[in-house]
């Protein structure tokens, strides 16, 4: 393992320009190492979940330094930056974002045929395995929309793992889940972090679950005002 | 990314859609299946048609135009080389419609190995006789065999053998129109009057109808030997060599070819029958434009079904692009359904174009000018099926394209902020 640091922001700035051009992120940076579990948190319209799609690479339109496993995503091309968030990021969303078409497994088993590192049989272990530590193996020949809501989450959460990434990003996992699966949500972190020493950044508007994790990054109006 | 996996994908993504993209599929086959149909029956139909003056047409006839000669004696003066020759209304001089050596000619002709095919003929004017009335007419005098080999001439003897023209002698086949005037039967006996005025008694073997009533009214054939002896010339006496070549596009190069070594007139086939090749072309043309306009169309219908599909599926793509997929392999993705939909659509076309085919090709059709076809004709060539296939792949590409881009720029975080 080289890098230490997993994630480095550089005062990161964006504006959305309109009719009236509007400042979301000012001068934001921090840095996140491996094995951290992190959270931001602010209130709606602080441009956390805006952050988090800059430091997802999924939004280029930003101005400042975003450093991935110690290489600058700058002059990256659009094919290029979708190997990285293909390696090195899972992506958990709040509305779990299962592709309907497919079964659980098939899911879970998607970033990794794109990565193409390791045979199917084996992909379809990996994926396997990664549900039955979720507790949910039992599920992995059902069809997604076939799911509830906490079972596609944790379908979701193995689909982020499958390709062994550098960190996982959360856009408010437990926000559309009851206070039970949320809990279930919160474990499962707490597990892959203390487990499989899996380096997370959760963006929660839920001062409990933030606390809860072992750094907390609040945002106030793009601007970071504690850590 | 291996190509299975995108297939995978694709095939989820049509499956999700499956009525649509069947009905997509389906026009594909039906554009592709009338495609087939329609080129293949416009051409058999041109093939027949064409075949009617080209199987019976000598590629090149050899014969003695009666004209006067192209160079008149006052051309060739030297002394009056330098003025203006106005004597026109210029008359031919006696000429015999004889070909003159006409044995080395064909032998040289043999030898020839452009050539596939030759026979002799004698053409002339004749009275049919009845009573007291005369019908005008034209004897062919053939080389029986050759004729029926290079000409399909057995095709248009409707009653009677052709073969009888060799073995019994002072026989004729008259045309049917001829025979109903004069009211001849297999086995009558018709006088026949030559220009030069001699009159012959030759014996009804067969009838011959060729469709067209002006040929039919006239035409009367002999074998060669009959023919001489009516028209009271030699034994060696021909008036036309009629030759059939390999290639028929080199026909007029080779018409003045001949022209030029034998002294003869030449005529080829494309100067003789110059009208056909337009029709066929014109025909070739229309049904081409109607087949590919099909196509278009079910082009324009693949490209209304992968844009539907696209924004129904925006939030897969954006998952798709969130967890890794580039553009280009959401591109691939939407690129391969087109073209499964082009190929099953093509499968299915070539597979409904062949029945269609079949079926046309069992419907009777009798004219009395093709005795040789009792059913609609279909060419079957393998080049409609492949241009239909290639032309379906294309446009499906092409309607497969715009779409598809338009899915490989869907910005993941819009359609992902916008829950």
């Amino acid at each position: 393992m080289g890098n230490k640091v997993a994630l480095e922001a550089r005062s990161i700035y964006k504006s959305f320009s309109g009719p009236v051009t509007v400042d979301v992120l000012k001068d934001v940076s921090f840095s996140v190492d491996r094995g951290e579990y992190a959270s931001i948190i602010g209130r709606s319209g602080s441009g956390k979940s805006t952050l988090l799609y800059i430091l997802s690479t999924m939004d280029t339109d930003f101005t400042g330094e975003l450093l991935i496993d110690g290489v600058g995503v700058r002059d990256k091309t659009e094919k290029e930056l979708a190997a990285i968030r293909n390696e090195k990021i899972g992506f958990v969303f709040q509305f779990h974002y299962l592709l309907n078409e497919f079964s659980a497994i098939k899911n879970v088993m998607l970033p990794g045929f794109k990565l193409n590192k390791v045979s199917e049989e084996e992909l379809e272990h990996n994926a396997y395995g990664y549900l039955k530590d979720l507790g949910i193996e039992k599920l992995a020949r059902k069809m997604a929309y076939q799911l509830s809501g906490g079972e596609k989450q944790r379908v979701a959460i193995a689909r982020a793992m499958i390709n062994d990434p550098l960190i996982i990003m959360c856009d408010e996992p437990t926000g559309n889940l009851d206070s039970k699966n949320a809990d279930i949500v919160f474990n499962i972190f707490k597990d892959l972090t203390e487990k499989y020493n899996k380096t997370l950044l959760v963006v929660t508007h839920d001062l409990d679950f933030a606390k809860k994790t072992g750094r907390i990054i609040e945002l106030h109006d793009g601007k970071v005002v504690s850590e | 990314m291996r190509l299975k996996h995108l297939s995978d994908i694709a095939l989820a993504l049509m499956l999700a859609r499956w009525k649509q993209t069947l009905v997509a599929a389906i026009g594909v086959t039906f554009s592709i299946a009338l495609f087939v149909t329609l080129l293949g029956f416009m051409e058999g139909l041109n093939k027949l048609l064409d075949g009617i003056v080209l199987n019976r047409t000598p590629h090149i006839r050899l014969y003695n135009d009666i004209q006067p000669s192209k160079l008149q004696p006052i051309d060739i003066s030297k002394e009056f080389k330098n003025y203006h020759n106005f004597i026109s209304s210029v008359k031919p001089g006696k000429k015999r419609r004889e070909i003159y050596n006409a044995q080395q000619i064909i032998n040289k002709l043999e030898r020839d190995d452009r050539i596939l095919g030759l026979a002799p003929k004698i053409t002339d004017q004749v009275f049919y006789n009845l009573g007291n009335i005369d019908l005008n007419g034209v004897i062919n005098g053939l080389e029986v065999e050759q004729e029926a080999k290079l000409f399909a001439f057995s095709d248009y003897i409707i009653e009677g053998k052709y073969q009888d023209l060799q073995t019994i002698s002072n026989s004729i086949i008259i045309g049917q129109g001829v025979a109903e005037v004069i009211n001849a039967k297999l086995g009558d006996v018709v006088t026949v009057t030559a220009a030069g005025g001699e009159q012959f008694p030759l014996k009804v073997i067969g009838f011959f109808e060729s469709g067209i009533t002006e040929i039919d009214k006239v035409q009367s054939f002999a074998s060669l030997s009959t023919t001489r002896k009516l028209l009271g010339v030699s034994n060696n006496y021909i008036s036309d060599i009629q030759i059939k070549l390999k290639d028929l596009n080199i026909a007029p190069t080779l018409a003045i070819e001949y022209e030029d070594l034998f002294s003869l007139d030449a005529e080829d086939i494309q100067t003789a029958n110059a009208q056909f090749e337009t029709g066929s072309g014109v025909r070739s043309i229309i049904s081409y434009a109607v087949g590919i306009t099909l196509l278009i169309v079910s082009g324009f219908g693949i490209y209304n079904i992968l844009n539907m599909l696209i924004y129904e599926k925006m939030d897969t793509i954006a998952i798709l692009k969130a967890t890794g997929f580039a553009g280009s392999d959401v591109k691939k993705i939407f690129i391969s359904i087109s073209l499964s939909i082009g190929v099953a659509g093509a499968i299915g076309g070539i597979f409904f174009g062949l029945l269609m085919s079949l079926g046309i090709d069992a419907i009777p059709f009798s004219a009395p000018s093709l005795p040789t076809v009792d059913t609609y004709p279909i060419d079957y060539g393998i080049q409609y099926y492949s241009i239909a296939v290639l032309f379906a792949m294309l446009t499906t590409y092409l309607a497969g394209w715009l779409p598809a881009k338009k899915a490989s720029r869907v910005d993941p975080v819009v359609i992902i902020r916008g829950k």
